[in-house]
């Protein structure tokens, strides 16, 4: 029994790690810097103690966790992206004087409940990982306490986030009612067409997720939030529980929803189309750059969707490569909006940016090469995201969803062309200070080579998002 | 007399639940009515998980149930300190006046 306790070791050390640099922040004066740099270890090392695990499927606490490879993966990439989105945003916090000590711990806590909700094979601990997870957010969200904004943010982030942990639950509910289990396995065996209760369940299922990953109809907070929240919440807030989601969304249509496909295909086809398109023409208009990444990402979810959609196991794969890219391009995003500083304040209209590729050619160029990828423009990473999601839709012959993913492609092109026009080809007002950030300038400098450099051998990423499906 | 079986219960918290959603959506006047609101969802969901429990003789949903009233009282516990720190800023908990971002 303590042998198997192995299994849990990035949770167990994760969670520990929590308590003790908890107290030692409570108890050492002046502690963010200290805090902070333990943060970054304890990360460090949990990804080693990650790598370091066999790459066995197992179970323990009677199935309802699993630790294998499609775990492992997610976790690993979460840790990576919260790595450089607290990294890269140190300077920023400090600034802002939100440098409380509970800052990183309260990331780490959220982690862990990301680490919960990846690894669950259970509707409690999957709950209970979702809430921890929520629960963390809440307060991120809200963090800049002084500020009207980010207690408003926080606000509707609890709420609307709130409802659809209810929604969630209510289904949780109904699922375990008709299907008499709570394990994900014993309730795949239990579902099928002729029992509508647990497809109402599912349809609520369905919602709760769709709202933690922000999807069309269930967008309405991530615009305000995101712009509400500071920069450093909203980097991580735009990549991290997405990336969490997103995980336990193709885990839900994988193990219990795998008989009843066809009933859930359809709601994943309508939510996917109705977020491309949103996240296309609602972006136009914008004015305020966090809220143009906003409807971008909600555009993003509805191409990963796309490949969700086909419920094949090619599909889920095609996603999870559009979620790794995904979360380098927002990371370098958010990076190049730390360097946007002018007399120790930080801008955030995109008529701020006008003509700074005079002044500013090296973050002019980084803006350059994040918006063509994110507008998906080949040989950059973000055109080959794309590809294999339409590849793999229309391999299973969804040509409408195809048609509608390409047309709002070039849609979406417009407007990130039209912040690109304001870089390059607009009279410049502003000068933005000397940049002192080093680690936001590395970490634009790393997403840069990547998404440049995926071309050579996009095949890395694909042998191991292929491995994860082997068992 | 009515023998009460499942389907009462299951219709109780449907009932709630539908209050629930109800309060959240129509309530103009003040941010603590939707914390109510919320509570009385988790509650609805609680009331169908050991109506299921209890039918079913399993005893996993009685379990889910009491970490579920965990939550719900972290959750609350949260959701009123943002509403406070929020007061402090506005000086109002108005839904109304929760409106400083749009577009």
């Amino acid at each position: 029994m303590i042998n198997n306790l192995n299994i849990l070791l990035p949770e167990i050390f994760l969670t520990l790690s929590i308590f003790v640099t908890l107290m030692l922040g409570v108890f050492t004066q002046k502690s963010f810097n200290l805090i902070f740099n333990l943060s970054s270890i304890i990360i460090l090392i949990t990804i080693v103690i990650i790598f370091n695990s066999s790459n066995i499927t197992e179970r323990i606490f009677l199935d309802s966790f699993i630790k294998d490879n499609f775990s492992s993966y997610f976790k690993v990439l979460i840790l990576f992206s919260s790595l450089f989105v607290l990294n890269s945003s140190k300077v920023f916090i400090i600034e802002s004087k939100i440098d409380k000590f509970e800052y990183p711990i309260i990331i780490l806590i959220s982690i862990l409940g990301m680490f919960f909700m990846v690894s669950s094979n259970d509707l409690i601990l999957f709950y209970l990982g979702l809430e921890l997870q929520s629960l963390a957010l809440y307060i991120l969200a809200s963090i800049d306490r002084d500020n009207l904004k980010s207690s408003e943010s926080g606000i509707k982030y609890f709420v609307l986030s709130a409802l659809s942990s209810g929604l969630l639950l209510y289904g949780c509910s109904l699922l375990y009612g008709f299907t008499g289990s709570t394990n994900f396995e014993l309730i795949a065996d239990k579902l099928n067409e002729e029992n509508k209760g647990a497809i109402f369940a599912m349809v609520f299922i369905l919602v709760g997720l769709a709202f933690k990953i922000s999807a069309v109809p269930f967008h309405m907070w991530t615009p305000d939030v995101y712009e509400g929240a500071p920069t450093s919440i909203t980097s991580f807030f735009a990549v991290v529980p997405k990336v969490a989601g997103l995980a336990v969304l193709i885990k839900f249509m994988f193990i219990p929803f795998v008989n009843i496909l066809l009933e859930w295909q359809s709601i994943i086809i309508f939510i996917s189309i109705a977020s491309m398109i949103l996240g296309a023409v609602a972006a136009i208009v914008q004015k305020n750059i966090k809220r143009l990444l906003a409807y971008s990402s909600i555009g993003h979810i509805g191409y990963a969707l796309a490949g969700v959609a086909t419920g094949a196991i090619s599909g889920y794969k095609s996603t999870i490569v559009y979620i790794t890219i995904y979360v380098v391009m927002n990371i370098g995003a958010f990076s190049c909006l730390y360097m946007m500083k002018k007399d120790g304040e930080y801008k955030e209209n995109i008529s701020d940016l006008s003509g700074i590729s005079k002044k500013h050619p090296i973050l002019a160029v980084s803006f350059l090469i994040i918006l063509f990828s994110l507008a998906g423009i080949p040989p950059l990473g973000g055109f080959f995201a794309k590809f294999y999601i339409f590849t793999s839709v229309i391999e299973h012959k969804m040509y409408t969803l195809a048609i509608i993913g390409l047309l709002t492609t070039v849609i979406s092109a417009f407007y990130y062309l039209k912040v690109i026009k304001t870089i390059y080809f607009e009279d410049n007002f502003v000068v933005f200070d000397p940049i002192k950030n080093k680690v936001a300038q590395t970490t634009v400098l790393i997403s840069c080579t990547f998404l440049i450099t995926f071309f050579l051998y996009p095949s890395l990423l694909n042998n191991i998002v292929s491995s994860l499906f082997l068992n | 007399m009515i023998e009460i079986g499942l389907g009462h219960y299951l219709s109780l918290g449907a009932i709630i639940f539908f209050l629930g959603v109800m309060g959240i959506f129509l309530n103009r006047k003040n941010v603590i009515v939707i914390l109510m609101s919320i509570e009385l969802i988790l509650l609805a969901v609680n009331i169908n998980l050991i109506s299921f429990s209890i039918f079913s003789g399993d005893i996993v949903g009685q379990i889910f149930t009491m970490l579920i009233l965990t939550v719900a009282a972290a959750e609350a516990a949260i959701g009123l300190a943002i509403i406070v720190i929020y007061y402090r800023n506005k000086g109002s908990i108005r839904v109304e006046d929760i409106h400083g971002m749009k577009g």
